[in-house]
Protein backbone atom coordinates (compact mmCIF):
# COMPACT_ATOMS: atom_id res chain seq x y z
CA UNK A 1 0.00 0.00 0.00
CA UNK A 2 2.67 2.43 1.01
CA UNK A 3 4.84 1.61 -2.40
CA UNK A 4 1.33 2.66 -4.31
CA UNK A 5 1.19 5.74 -1.67
CA UNK A 6 4.82 7.21 -2.24
CA UNK A 7 4.37 6.68 -6.33
CA UNK A 8 0.90 8.34 -6.66
CA UNK A 9 2.95 10.94 -9.00
CA UNK A 10 4.07 9.11 -11.56
CA UNK A 11 0.60 6.21 -11.36
CA UNK A 12 -1.87 9.67 -11.56
CA UNK A 13 0.20 10.96 -14.72
CA UNK A 14 -0.08 7.99 -16.39
CA UNK A 15 -3.95 8.44 -15.51
CA UNK A 16 -3.76 11.46 -16.98
CA UNK A 17 -1.96 10.33 -20.25
CA UNK A 18 -4.02 7.38 -20.97
CA UNK A 19 -7.26 9.65 -20.29
CA UNK A 20 -6.12 11.85 -22.73
CA UNK A 21 -5.29 9.36 -25.51
CA UNK A 22 -8.44 7.51 -24.95
CA UNK A 23 -10.73 10.68 -25.12
CA UNK A 24 -8.85 11.95 -27.98
CA UNK A 25 -9.23 8.68 -29.97
CA UNK A 26 -12.59 8.04 -28.63
CA UNK A 27 -13.85 11.69 -30.31
CA UNK A 28 -11.29 10.92 -33.78
CA UNK A 29 -13.05 7.63 -33.45
CA UNK A 30 -16.83 7.78 -33.05
CA UNK A 31 -16.71 10.85 -36.19
CA UNK A 32 -14.62 8.74 -38.05
CA UNK A 33 -16.29 5.51 -37.32
CA UNK A 34 -19.98 7.17 -38.34
CA UNK A 35 -18.83 8.71 -41.45
CA UNK A 36 -17.73 5.02 -42.05
CA UNK A 37 -20.81 3.43 -41.17
CA UNK A 38 -22.95 6.02 -43.76
CA UNK A 39 -20.32 5.04 -46.80
CA UNK A 40 -20.91 1.33 -46.20
CA UNK A 41 -24.68 2.06 -46.63
CA UNK A 42 -24.67 4.71 -49.65
CA UNK A 43 -25.86 4.19 -53.01
CA UNK A 44 -22.60 4.34 -54.50
CA UNK A 45 -21.02 0.77 -54.68
CA UNK A 46 -17.70 1.90 -54.82
CA UNK A 47 -17.82 3.61 -51.72
CA UNK A 48 -19.61 0.96 -50.05
CA UNK A 49 -16.74 -1.24 -51.57
CA UNK A 50 -14.02 1.19 -50.17
CA UNK A 51 -15.36 1.34 -46.57
CA UNK A 52 -16.23 -2.83 -46.46
CA UNK A 53 -12.35 -3.10 -47.36
CA UNK A 54 -11.79 -0.25 -44.56
CA UNK A 55 -13.98 -2.11 -41.50
CA UNK A 56 -12.24 -5.47 -42.94
CA UNK A 57 -8.62 -4.35 -42.51
CA UNK A 58 -9.04 -3.19 -39.40
CA UNK A 59 -10.88 -5.46 -37.68
CA UNK A 60 -8.51 -8.66 -38.86
CA UNK A 61 -5.09 -6.72 -38.35
CA UNK A 62 -4.00 -6.70 -34.61
CA UNK A 63 -3.43 -3.17 -33.32
CA UNK A 64 -0.01 -3.97 -32.23
CA UNK A 65 0.63 -5.20 -35.68
CA UNK A 66 -0.13 -1.43 -36.45
CA UNK A 67 0.92 0.56 -33.71
CA UNK A 68 4.90 -1.06 -34.38
CA UNK A 69 4.25 -0.55 -38.52
CA UNK A 70 3.44 3.48 -37.64
CA UNK A 71 6.10 3.89 -34.99
CA UNK A 72 9.31 1.98 -35.85
CA UNK A 73 8.42 1.41 -39.41
CA UNK A 74 6.57 4.13 -41.24
CA UNK A 75 9.11 7.18 -40.55
CA UNK A 76 11.19 4.97 -42.91
CA UNK A 77 8.68 6.65 -45.85
CA UNK A 78 8.94 10.18 -44.00
CA UNK A 79 6.14 9.37 -41.79
CA UNK A 80 7.23 11.03 -38.68
CA UNK A 81 4.85 12.49 -36.14
CA UNK A 82 5.14 13.01 -32.49
CA UNK A 83 4.90 8.96 -30.61
CA UNK A 84 1.56 10.30 -28.93
CA UNK A 85 0.06 11.82 -31.91
CA UNK A 86 1.02 8.29 -33.82
CA UNK A 87 -0.74 6.28 -31.29
CA UNK A 88 -3.76 8.45 -31.30
CA UNK A 89 -4.06 8.56 -35.09
CA UNK A 90 -3.38 4.51 -35.17
CA UNK A 91 -6.13 4.28 -32.29
CA UNK A 92 -8.86 6.71 -34.39
CA UNK A 93 -8.98 4.20 -37.57
CA UNK A 94 -8.30 1.13 -35.83
CA UNK A 95 -11.54 1.91 -33.20
CA UNK A 96 -13.24 3.93 -36.54
CA UNK A 97 -13.70 0.24 -37.95
CA UNK A 98 -15.21 -1.01 -34.74
CA UNK A 99 -17.85 2.01 -34.32
CA UNK A 100 -18.01 1.73 -37.77
CA UNK A 101 -19.71 -1.98 -37.05
CA UNK A 102 -21.96 -0.94 -34.34
CA UNK A 103 -23.24 1.87 -36.28
CA UNK A 104 -24.08 -0.17 -39.30
CA UNK A 105 -25.73 -2.38 -36.70
CA UNK A 106 -28.17 0.43 -35.79
CA UNK A 107 -28.85 1.41 -38.75
CA UNK A 108 -30.74 -2.22 -39.42
CA UNK A 109 -33.02 -1.35 -36.33
CA UNK A 110 -34.18 1.89 -37.93
CA UNK A 111 -37.70 0.93 -38.80
CA UNK A 112 -37.73 0.54 -42.80
CA UNK A 113 -40.71 2.88 -42.48
CA UNK A 114 -38.50 5.52 -41.20
CA UNK A 115 -36.35 5.85 -44.51
CA UNK A 116 -39.70 5.65 -46.48
CA UNK A 117 -41.52 8.09 -44.68
CA UNK A 118 -37.88 10.41 -45.10
CA UNK A 119 -37.92 9.84 -49.01
CA UNK A 120 -42.01 10.07 -49.00
CA UNK A 121 -41.33 13.70 -47.76
CA UNK A 122 -38.47 14.58 -50.71
CA UNK A 123 -35.25 14.01 -48.37
CA UNK A 124 -32.30 13.27 -50.65
CA UNK A 125 -30.46 10.36 -49.75
CA UNK A 126 -27.89 12.52 -47.23
CA UNK A 127 -30.62 14.12 -45.78
CA UNK A 128 -32.71 10.92 -44.85
CA UNK A 129 -29.18 9.65 -43.65
CA UNK A 130 -28.24 12.87 -41.60
CA UNK A 131 -31.36 13.88 -40.07
CA UNK A 132 -33.82 10.52 -40.03
CA UNK A 133 -31.67 7.60 -40.27
CA UNK A 134 -28.34 7.89 -38.36
CA UNK A 135 -29.92 10.20 -35.52
CA UNK A 136 -32.07 6.73 -35.11
CA UNK A 137 -29.19 4.25 -35.49
CA UNK A 138 -26.70 5.76 -32.98
CA UNK A 139 -29.14 6.26 -30.41
CA UNK A 140 -30.17 2.80 -30.62
CA UNK A 141 -26.62 1.50 -30.31
CA UNK A 142 -25.42 3.76 -27.09
CA UNK A 143 -24.68 0.87 -24.81
CA UNK A 144 -22.11 -0.93 -27.64
CA UNK A 145 -20.24 2.27 -28.53
CA UNK A 146 -20.17 2.41 -24.57
CA UNK A 147 -18.67 -1.01 -24.81
CA UNK A 148 -16.56 0.39 -27.96
CA UNK A 149 -14.84 2.97 -26.17
CA UNK A 150 -14.32 0.91 -22.91
CA UNK A 151 -12.20 -1.50 -25.55
CA UNK A 152 -10.61 1.57 -26.55
CA UNK A 153 -9.20 2.47 -22.96
CA UNK A 154 -7.94 -1.25 -22.80
CA UNK A 155 -6.39 -1.20 -25.94
CA UNK A 156 -4.35 2.25 -25.13
CA UNK A 157 -2.33 0.22 -23.15
CA UNK A 158 -0.73 -1.36 -26.06
CA UNK A 159 0.64 2.49 -26.73
CA UNK A 160 3.10 1.13 -23.60
CA UNK A 161 4.90 -1.63 -25.77
CA UNK A 162 6.17 1.08 -28.09
CA UNK A 163 7.31 3.23 -25.96
CA UNK A 164 4.41 5.55 -24.44
CA UNK A 165 4.51 6.41 -20.12
CA UNK A 166 0.92 6.08 -19.66
CA UNK A 167 -0.82 4.16 -16.59
CA UNK A 168 0.52 0.48 -17.94
CA UNK A 169 3.95 1.28 -18.69
CA UNK A 170 4.00 3.66 -15.33
CA UNK A 171 2.78 1.12 -13.16
CA UNK A 172 5.12 -1.21 -14.81
CA UNK A 173 8.09 1.43 -14.34
CA UNK A 174 7.14 1.86 -10.72
CA UNK A 175 6.75 -1.82 -10.22
CA UNK A 176 10.75 -2.32 -11.68
CA UNK A 177 12.01 0.17 -8.95
CA UNK A 178 9.39 -0.90 -5.92
CA UNK A 179 9.49 -4.55 -6.76
CA UNK A 180 6.00 -5.17 -4.90
CA UNK A 181 3.81 -6.21 -7.69
CA UNK A 182 0.69 -7.53 -5.77
CA UNK A 183 -0.41 -3.88 -4.37
CA UNK A 184 1.27 -2.01 -7.53
CA UNK A 185 -0.36 -3.85 -10.24
CA UNK A 186 -3.80 -3.63 -8.29
CA UNK A 187 -3.86 -0.12 -7.87
CA UNK A 188 -3.57 0.23 -11.95
CA UNK A 189 -6.45 -2.38 -12.17
CA UNK A 190 -8.49 -0.65 -10.07
CA UNK A 191 -8.05 2.38 -11.87
CA UNK A 192 -8.50 0.97 -14.98
CA UNK A 193 -11.63 -0.74 -13.81
CA UNK A 194 -13.17 2.67 -12.52
CA UNK A 195 -12.48 4.07 -15.84
CA UNK A 196 -14.25 1.28 -17.46
CA UNK A 197 -17.19 1.37 -14.67
CA UNK A 198 -17.26 5.10 -15.37
CA UNK A 199 -17.46 4.95 -19.18
CA UNK A 200 -20.17 1.85 -18.52
CA UNK A 201 -22.53 3.92 -16.00
CA UNK A 202 -22.52 6.85 -18.46
CA UNK A 203 -23.39 5.21 -21.59
CA UNK A 204 -26.67 3.72 -19.61
CA UNK A 205 -27.42 6.90 -18.67
CA UNK A 206 -27.11 8.31 -21.87
CA UNK A 207 -28.89 5.24 -23.19
CA UNK A 208 -31.77 5.91 -21.29
CA UNK A 209 -31.64 9.58 -21.86
CA UNK A 210 -31.90 8.84 -25.70
CA UNK A 211 -33.39 5.93 -26.32
CA UNK A 212 -36.05 5.67 -28.41
CA UNK A 213 -38.86 3.29 -27.28
CA UNK A 214 -40.44 1.66 -29.91
CA UNK B 1 -32.66 -12.41 -50.43
CA UNK B 2 -30.01 -9.90 -50.82
CA UNK B 3 -33.31 -6.83 -49.78
CA UNK B 4 -33.92 -8.84 -46.57
CA UNK B 5 -30.14 -9.21 -45.57
CA UNK B 6 -29.89 -5.50 -45.55
CA UNK B 7 -33.14 -3.97 -45.39
CA UNK B 8 -32.77 -1.03 -44.27
CA UNK B 9 -29.73 -0.47 -46.33
CA UNK B 10 -31.54 -1.02 -49.54
CA UNK B 11 -34.64 0.87 -48.79
CA UNK B 12 -32.46 4.14 -47.69
CA UNK B 13 -32.64 4.87 -51.83
CA UNK B 14 -35.01 4.16 -54.71
CA UNK B 15 -34.16 1.81 -57.49
CA UNK B 16 -31.83 5.06 -59.39
CA UNK B 17 -33.64 6.91 -62.15
CA UNK B 18 -31.04 8.73 -64.51
CA UNK B 19 -30.38 11.13 -62.79
CA UNK B 20 -29.49 9.43 -59.81
CA UNK B 21 -27.30 7.14 -62.11
CA UNK B 22 -25.32 9.74 -63.32
CA UNK B 23 -24.84 11.39 -59.43
CA UNK B 24 -23.90 7.45 -58.21
CA UNK B 25 -21.45 7.33 -61.59
CA UNK B 26 -20.19 10.88 -60.41
CA UNK B 27 -19.59 9.88 -56.89
CA UNK B 28 -18.12 6.45 -57.65
CA UNK B 29 -15.34 8.47 -59.79
CA UNK B 30 -15.09 10.99 -56.88
CA UNK B 31 -14.05 8.15 -54.91
CA UNK B 32 -11.98 6.68 -57.57
CA UNK B 33 -9.48 9.64 -57.78
CA UNK B 34 -9.61 10.51 -53.90
CA UNK B 35 -8.54 6.53 -53.03
CA UNK B 36 -6.42 6.77 -56.18
CA UNK B 37 -4.84 9.98 -55.58
CA UNK B 38 -3.98 8.72 -51.93
CA UNK B 39 -2.72 5.30 -52.87
CA UNK B 40 -0.31 7.25 -55.53
CA UNK B 41 0.97 9.97 -53.01
CA UNK B 42 1.72 6.98 -50.52
CA UNK B 43 3.59 5.12 -53.54
CA UNK B 44 5.32 8.11 -54.53
CA UNK B 45 6.31 8.68 -50.41
CA UNK B 46 7.19 5.08 -50.48
CA UNK B 47 9.34 5.87 -54.21
CA UNK B 48 10.83 8.70 -53.11
CA UNK B 49 12.75 6.77 -49.77
CA UNK B 50 13.69 3.94 -51.92
CA UNK B 51 11.04 1.45 -50.22
CA UNK B 52 10.13 0.64 -53.80
CA UNK B 53 13.62 -0.54 -54.60
CA UNK B 54 13.03 -4.09 -56.05
CA UNK B 55 16.37 -5.25 -54.09
CA UNK B 56 14.24 -4.26 -50.88
CA UNK B 57 11.20 -6.30 -51.92
CA UNK B 58 13.24 -9.54 -53.55
CA UNK B 59 14.21 -11.23 -50.41
CA UNK B 60 10.55 -11.83 -49.87
CA UNK B 61 10.08 -13.86 -52.89
CA UNK B 62 12.85 -16.69 -51.37
CA UNK B 63 11.87 -19.35 -49.24
CA UNK B 64 13.93 -18.80 -46.31
CA UNK B 65 12.83 -15.17 -45.28
CA UNK B 66 8.90 -17.05 -45.96
CA UNK B 67 9.74 -20.14 -43.76
CA UNK B 68 11.34 -18.06 -41.11
CA UNK B 69 8.05 -15.87 -40.83
CA UNK B 70 5.73 -18.91 -41.12
CA UNK B 71 7.63 -20.60 -38.11
CA UNK B 72 5.90 -17.44 -36.77
CA UNK B 73 2.94 -17.85 -37.62
CA UNK B 74 3.22 -21.41 -36.27
CA UNK B 75 3.68 -19.89 -33.01
CA UNK B 76 0.48 -17.59 -33.53
CA UNK B 77 -1.50 -20.34 -34.17
CA UNK B 78 -0.08 -22.35 -31.19
CA UNK B 79 -0.52 -20.29 -28.97
CA UNK B 80 -4.03 -19.09 -29.89
CA UNK B 81 -5.12 -22.63 -30.15
CA UNK B 82 -4.02 -23.65 -27.04
CA UNK B 83 -5.32 -20.49 -25.15
CA UNK B 84 -8.77 -20.77 -27.22
CA UNK B 85 -9.48 -24.47 -25.62
CA UNK B 86 -8.40 -23.12 -22.50
CA UNK B 87 -10.42 -19.71 -22.66
CA UNK B 88 -13.64 -22.03 -23.92
CA UNK B 89 -13.72 -24.31 -21.59
CA UNK B 90 -12.63 -21.96 -18.26
CA UNK B 91 -15.76 -19.70 -19.95
CA UNK B 92 -18.42 -22.55 -19.96
CA UNK B 93 -17.52 -23.15 -16.25
CA UNK B 94 -17.88 -19.10 -15.60
CA UNK B 95 -21.53 -18.96 -17.60
CA UNK B 96 -22.45 -21.97 -15.75
CA UNK B 97 -20.95 -20.10 -12.26
CA UNK B 98 -22.77 -16.93 -13.05
CA UNK B 99 -26.50 -18.43 -13.97
CA UNK B 100 -25.89 -20.39 -11.04
CA UNK B 101 -28.48 -19.92 -8.03
CA UNK B 102 -26.08 -20.50 -5.52
CA UNK B 103 -24.84 -17.27 -4.05
CA UNK B 104 -21.25 -19.15 -3.57
CA UNK B 105 -20.64 -19.95 -6.79
CA UNK B 106 -22.64 -16.92 -8.91
CA UNK B 107 -20.98 -13.48 -6.69
CA UNK B 108 -17.16 -14.93 -7.46
CA UNK B 109 -17.83 -16.02 -11.36
CA UNK B 110 -19.84 -12.66 -11.62
CA UNK B 111 -16.69 -11.15 -9.83
CA UNK B 112 -13.77 -12.44 -12.11
CA UNK B 113 -16.17 -11.89 -15.35
CA UNK B 114 -16.23 -8.11 -14.70
CA UNK B 115 -12.82 -7.84 -13.63
CA UNK B 116 -10.99 -9.63 -15.98
CA UNK B 117 -12.98 -7.35 -18.67
CA UNK B 118 -12.20 -4.08 -17.25
CA UNK B 119 -8.40 -5.19 -17.22
CA UNK B 120 -6.03 -4.13 -20.61
CA UNK B 121 -4.86 -7.60 -21.34
CA UNK B 122 -1.07 -5.77 -21.51
CA UNK B 123 -1.26 -5.12 -17.35
CA UNK B 124 -2.10 -8.99 -16.81
CA UNK B 125 1.24 -9.86 -19.36
CA UNK B 126 3.09 -7.45 -16.80
CA UNK B 127 1.97 -9.14 -13.98
CA UNK B 128 3.25 -12.60 -15.33
CA UNK B 129 6.64 -11.16 -16.65
CA UNK B 130 7.57 -9.19 -13.84
CA UNK B 131 5.15 -9.52 -10.87
CA UNK B 132 4.85 -13.31 -10.80
CA UNK B 133 8.74 -14.30 -11.05
CA UNK B 134 9.06 -12.26 -7.34
CA UNK B 135 6.89 -14.93 -6.06
CA UNK B 136 9.06 -17.72 -7.84
CA UNK B 137 6.27 -18.19 -10.31
CA UNK B 138 8.52 -18.17 -13.86
CA UNK B 139 6.30 -19.51 -15.94
CA UNK B 140 7.87 -21.30 -19.66
CA UNK B 141 7.55 -18.59 -22.51
CA UNK B 142 4.46 -20.08 -24.03
CA UNK B 143 2.60 -19.89 -20.83
CA UNK B 144 3.28 -16.60 -19.98
CA UNK B 145 1.59 -15.51 -23.00
CA UNK B 146 -1.19 -18.02 -22.52
CA UNK B 147 -2.05 -17.35 -19.29
CA UNK B 148 -3.00 -13.60 -19.10
CA UNK B 149 -4.76 -13.99 -22.49
CA UNK B 150 -6.74 -16.83 -20.89
CA UNK B 151 -7.71 -14.47 -17.94
CA UNK B 152 -9.05 -12.12 -20.46
CA UNK B 153 -10.55 -14.24 -23.12
CA UNK B 154 -12.47 -16.98 -20.78
CA UNK B 155 -13.91 -13.92 -19.84
CA UNK B 156 -15.61 -12.81 -23.13
CA UNK B 157 -16.38 -16.47 -23.63
CA UNK B 158 -18.08 -16.30 -20.64
CA UNK B 159 -20.29 -13.49 -21.17
CA UNK B 160 -21.02 -15.35 -25.01
CA UNK B 161 -22.32 -18.62 -23.25
CA UNK B 162 -24.39 -17.06 -20.76
CA UNK B 163 -26.19 -14.86 -23.90
CA UNK B 164 -26.57 -18.25 -25.56
CA UNK B 165 -27.85 -19.67 -22.67
CA UNK B 166 -30.19 -16.91 -22.06
CA UNK B 167 -31.47 -16.82 -25.44
CA UNK B 168 -32.46 -20.61 -24.95
CA UNK B 169 -36.33 -20.72 -24.74
CA UNK B 170 -37.13 -21.70 -20.97
CA UNK B 171 -39.04 -24.31 -22.69
CA UNK B 172 -36.33 -26.55 -23.60
CA UNK B 173 -35.20 -26.67 -19.65
CA UNK B 174 -38.69 -27.35 -18.72
CA UNK B 175 -39.04 -29.66 -20.98
CA UNK B 176 -35.75 -31.50 -19.79
CA UNK B 177 -36.88 -31.39 -16.77
CA UNK B 178 -40.47 -32.37 -16.74
CA UNK B 179 -38.44 -35.17 -18.60
CA UNK B 180 -37.46 -36.52 -15.51
CA UNK B 181 -33.78 -35.86 -16.14
CA UNK B 182 -31.59 -33.56 -13.64
CA UNK B 183 -30.48 -29.76 -13.61
CA UNK B 184 -27.13 -30.82 -14.62
CA UNK B 185 -28.31 -33.49 -17.04
CA UNK B 186 -30.91 -30.77 -18.67
CA UNK B 187 -28.01 -28.18 -19.34
CA UNK B 188 -25.75 -30.42 -19.87
CA UNK B 189 -27.81 -32.62 -22.58
CA UNK B 190 -30.50 -29.99 -23.70
CA UNK B 191 -29.34 -26.72 -22.85
CA UNK B 192 -25.77 -26.27 -23.72
CA UNK B 193 -25.66 -28.06 -26.40
CA UNK B 194 -27.82 -25.70 -28.76
CA UNK B 195 -26.67 -22.94 -26.56
CA UNK B 196 -22.96 -23.21 -28.35
CA UNK B 197 -24.47 -23.77 -31.37
CA UNK B 198 -26.74 -20.13 -31.62
CA UNK B 199 -23.36 -18.62 -30.51
CA UNK B 200 -21.20 -20.31 -33.02
CA UNK B 201 -20.55 -16.97 -34.81
CA UNK B 202 -19.66 -14.71 -31.84
CA UNK B 203 -17.09 -17.53 -30.44
CA UNK B 204 -15.51 -17.39 -34.00
CA UNK B 205 -15.63 -13.50 -34.09
CA UNK B 206 -14.07 -13.95 -30.58
CA UNK B 207 -11.58 -16.36 -32.01
CA UNK B 208 -10.38 -13.66 -34.54
CA UNK B 209 -10.02 -11.18 -31.46
CA UNK B 210 -7.94 -14.13 -29.41
CA UNK B 211 -5.90 -13.99 -32.63
CA UNK B 212 -5.07 -10.60 -32.55
CA UNK B 213 -4.30 -10.44 -28.80
CA UNK B 214 -1.56 -13.12 -29.61
CA UNK B 215 0.36 -10.56 -31.44
CA UNK B 216 1.21 -9.33 -27.57
CA UNK B 217 4.10 -12.34 -27.94
CA UNK B 218 6.01 -9.35 -29.41
CA UNK B 219 6.05 -7.95 -25.63
CA UNK B 220 6.67 -11.47 -24.07
CA UNK B 221 9.56 -12.44 -26.50
CA UNK B 222 7.83 -15.48 -27.49
CA UNK B 223 8.51 -16.69 -30.84
CA UNK B 224 4.73 -15.44 -32.83
CA UNK B 225 4.69 -13.74 -36.10
CA UNK B 226 5.09 -10.33 -35.02
CA UNK B 227 8.08 -10.91 -32.64
CA UNK B 228 9.33 -12.98 -35.11
CA UNK B 229 8.98 -9.98 -37.94
CA UNK B 230 10.68 -7.68 -35.39
CA UNK B 231 13.64 -9.81 -35.35
CA UNK B 232 13.80 -10.59 -38.95
CA UNK B 233 13.72 -6.89 -39.70
CA UNK B 234 15.90 -5.63 -36.52
CA UNK B 235 18.41 -8.28 -39.10
CA UNK B 236 17.46 -7.27 -42.32
CA UNK B 237 16.86 -3.72 -41.70
CA UNK B 238 14.28 -3.99 -43.80
CA UNK B 239 11.47 -2.55 -41.42
CA UNK B 240 8.65 -1.01 -43.82
CA UNK B 241 8.91 -4.44 -45.47
CA UNK B 242 8.96 -6.79 -43.32
CA UNK B 243 5.77 -5.20 -41.01
CA UNK B 244 4.15 -4.86 -44.32
CA UNK B 245 3.84 -8.36 -45.23
CA UNK B 246 3.21 -9.84 -41.35
CA UNK B 247 0.17 -6.96 -41.61
CA UNK B 248 -0.62 -8.74 -44.87
CA UNK B 249 -0.62 -12.52 -43.14
CA UNK B 250 -2.41 -11.77 -40.17
CA UNK B 251 -5.16 -9.91 -42.47
CA UNK B 252 -5.46 -13.17 -44.63
CA UNK B 253 -5.49 -15.47 -41.50
CA UNK B 254 -7.91 -13.57 -39.57
CA UNK B 255 -10.09 -12.76 -42.85
CA UNK B 256 -10.57 -16.50 -43.38
CA UNK B 257 -11.42 -16.64 -39.83
CA UNK B 258 -13.73 -13.38 -40.56
CA UNK B 259 -15.43 -15.04 -43.57
CA UNK B 260 -16.04 -18.30 -41.86
CA UNK B 261 -17.72 -16.96 -39.16
CA UNK B 262 -20.03 -14.69 -41.20
CA UNK B 263 -20.60 -18.03 -43.02
CA UNK B 264 -22.27 -19.91 -40.15
CA UNK B 265 -24.18 -16.37 -39.43
CA UNK B 266 -25.93 -16.59 -42.27
CA UNK B 267 -26.24 -20.22 -41.94
CA UNK B 268 -27.81 -20.53 -38.56
CA UNK B 269 -30.28 -17.30 -39.70
CA UNK B 270 -31.00 -19.89 -42.87
CA UNK B 271 -31.88 -22.02 -40.32
CA UNK B 272 -34.31 -20.23 -37.86
CA UNK B 273 -38.11 -20.93 -38.44
CA UNK B 274 -39.72 -18.52 -40.37
CA UNK B 275 -40.74 -15.67 -37.99
CA UNK B 276 -45.05 -15.63 -38.23
CA UNK B 277 -45.61 -12.12 -39.19
CA UNK B 278 -43.47 -13.32 -42.72
CA UNK B 279 -45.92 -13.86 -45.49
CA UNK B 280 -45.95 -17.35 -46.71
CA UNK B 281 -45.26 -16.81 -50.22
CA UNK B 282 -42.44 -14.11 -49.20
CA UNK B 283 -40.69 -17.17 -46.75
CA UNK B 284 -41.01 -19.20 -50.05
CA UNK B 285 -39.04 -16.76 -51.87
CA UNK B 286 -36.08 -16.18 -49.28
CA UNK B 287 -35.57 -19.69 -49.02
CA UNK B 288 -35.63 -20.78 -52.62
Amino acid sequence: MEALLDNAGPLLQGLLTTLWIAAVSGVGALVLGVLVAAARVSPVPVLRGVAFGYVQLFLNVPLLALLVLFVFALPDVGLLMPLTTTVVVVLVVYEAAYVAEAVRSGVNTVPLGQAEAARALGLTFLQSLRLVVLPQAVRAVVQPLGNVLIALVMNTALAAAVGVVELTSATNKVNLVEAQPIPIFAGAGVLYMLVALTIGLLSGVVERRVAIVR
Amino acid sequence: MSARRTPTASVLYDAPGPRTRRRIAIASAVTVIVVGAALVLALREFASHGQLDAERWAPFASWPIWSYLLVGLRGTLQAAAVTAVLSAAVGVLLALGRLSRARLVRWPATAYIEVARSLPVLLLIYVTLFGLPRYGIDLPLLWKLVLPLTVANSAAFAEIFRAGILSLPRGQDEAARSLGMSGAQSMRLVVLPQAVRRVTPSVVTQLVSLLKDTSLGYVVAFTELLFRAQVLASYNRLLVQTFLVVTLMYLVVNGLLSALASRLQDASRRRTPTTPDVPLLAAKEIHA
